[in-house]
């Protein structure tokens, strides 16, 4: 860990055309406050990768509303509309990911893996442009890691040295992504004094920064 | 019983004891409240839950595959989305139960896309249809007086030749190699009925009544 991190010096990180990756699943588990953050900075042209689209007003919904956001890597757009008529418009690209092939997909970047084969998607739209490989006479599609210039998570129970595990059902892609960014950034949802070593979900070395209040910014 | 709930409490007599059983949004998600108590059956959520539990108003940080708050029984586990989709993409969920737009007589399943007109995505669904040991499929026999059960799917695909059996309102399908073949009808209706309001072709041979619908 490289240690705290307070709004201003947060917002520094941001740079236009990085691509980020937000923990939560319908916007549980996701770093609203970091979030927050990055519609303050007014970055443009980002690349972002969630397991979905939000809502309109929360979760990576805030940034799309507010026209960051260039690219969007999801399994799922349906809970906010304004995804679907930027995509018409043309002003959106998204890429439309099964759910399992991109928490695998995240996984491989983090595990320093080539890619992954995988069934699903095979016989359907996913499978276009993409190479099939027989392996024992089965069929898979190989799917190509997924990484990012920084990493937003939420849901957390942070110790002071970093070490993380999470709150209920806002674990979701939090410790895989941890696992897949250049600079990983904690938004507490509880600090605590230290997490036993054998609760522990995403150990110290990957968490680069821990979002703290912003007194005096 | 009204349409939803008859597929639903049908659906539900395909759990068997032990089951590790996902249930996608819709009617699907209805079939966890036809489970006898007695029955031991475990629900995954895709978002990171073994051993789900009911929907909650109360201020919780746990919710479902669709974001609405609910539960986790006694013994449960939370878990992230990597393991969770080791359970679903590597053979160890029993049961899916999930909804579509269209489904046809090889199995073949249509749910996440209308070509310019609604793109919501893919979510869990090609990843548990392609993963999980069994396939039921719930959904309206017809939409408009269009069947959604056919020859063969014009919608784009999340998956060829993984569903296993067709839960509607009016009848209960399984998917053999040889074709579709129609195993139950509910007392509402006809064979005759079920074959006007079915583009796919189907098998008849030994029809009964819907189980588990009172008459």
């Amino acid at each position: 860990m490289r240690g705290f991190i307070k709004k201003k010096d947060f917002k520094d990180i941001l740079k236009d055309g990085i691509s980020i990756m937000v923990g939560g699943f319908l916007t549980n588990g996701t770093p609203e406050t970091l979030i927050d953050y990055v519609v303050e900075s007014k970055v443009k042209n980002l690349t972002i990768i969630c397991n979905d689209g939000g809502y309109e007003d929360k979760g990576v919904g805030k940034l799309i509303v507010n026209n960051q956001v260039r690219k969007l890597i999801a399994s799922h757009i349906g809970t906010n509309p304004y995804v679907g008529q930027l995509m018409q418009e043309g002003k959106i690209e998204v890429e439309l990911v099964p759910q399992g092939t991109l928490a695998e997909r995240i996984r491989a970047f983090g595990a320093g893996l080539g890619g992954i084969l995988t069934p699903t998607g095979l016989d359907t739209i996913v499978e276009s442009n993409k190479q099939v490989l027989e392996v024992n006479g089965k069929k898979y599609l190989l799917e190509e890691p997924l990484g990012a210039d920084l990493a937003l998570l939420g849901g957390a129970v942070v110790a002071n040295n970093g070490n993380l595990k999470y709150k209920e059902t806002m674990r979701n892609f939090n410790p895989v992504m941890a696992t897949a960014a250049e600079i990983v950034v904690v938004e507490p949802f509880i600090r605590v004094e230290e997490i036993d070593p054998e609760d522990v979900i995403t150990p110290y070395p990957f968490v680069d920064y821990i979002l703290v209040g912003d007194d005096n910014e | 019983m009204n349409e939803k709930e008859v597929i639903a409490s049908r659906i539900a007599l395909e759990l068997k004891e032990g089951d590790l059983v996902n249930l996608g949004i819709g009617i699907p998600t209805l079939v966890a409240d036809y489970v006898p108590e007695d029955k031991h059956v475990t629900f995954q959520a895709e978002n990171g839950i073994i051993g789900l539990g009911p929907l909650t108003d109360e201020e919780t940080n746990i919710v479902n595959a669709g974001g609405m708050k609910a539960t986790i029984k006694k013994g449960g586990a939370f878990i992230d989305s990597t393991l969770s989709f080791t359970f679903i993409r590597g053979g160890h969920i029993d049961v899916t139960v999930l909804g579509a737009l269209e489904v046809d007589q090889e199995g073949s399943i249509a749910s996440w896309i209308i070509p310019g007109k609604k793109v919501p995505g893919m979510g869990g669904a090609m990843d548990l249809v392609t993963g999980a040991k069994k396939v039921i499929i719930a959904l309206k026999h017809t939409n408009k007086g269009q069947s959604k059960v056919l020859k063969k799917c014009t919608l784009p695909l999340t998956a060829a030749h993984q569903a296993n059996l067709i839960v509607t309102e009016m009848a209960v399908l399984s998917v053999e190699k040889s074709g579709l073949k129609l195993l139950e009808v509910h007392p509402d209706y006809t064979v005759e009925d079920v074959i006007k309001a079915t583009e796919a072709e189907l098998i008849i041979d030994n029809v009964v009544p819907m189980k588990g619908v009172a008459i």
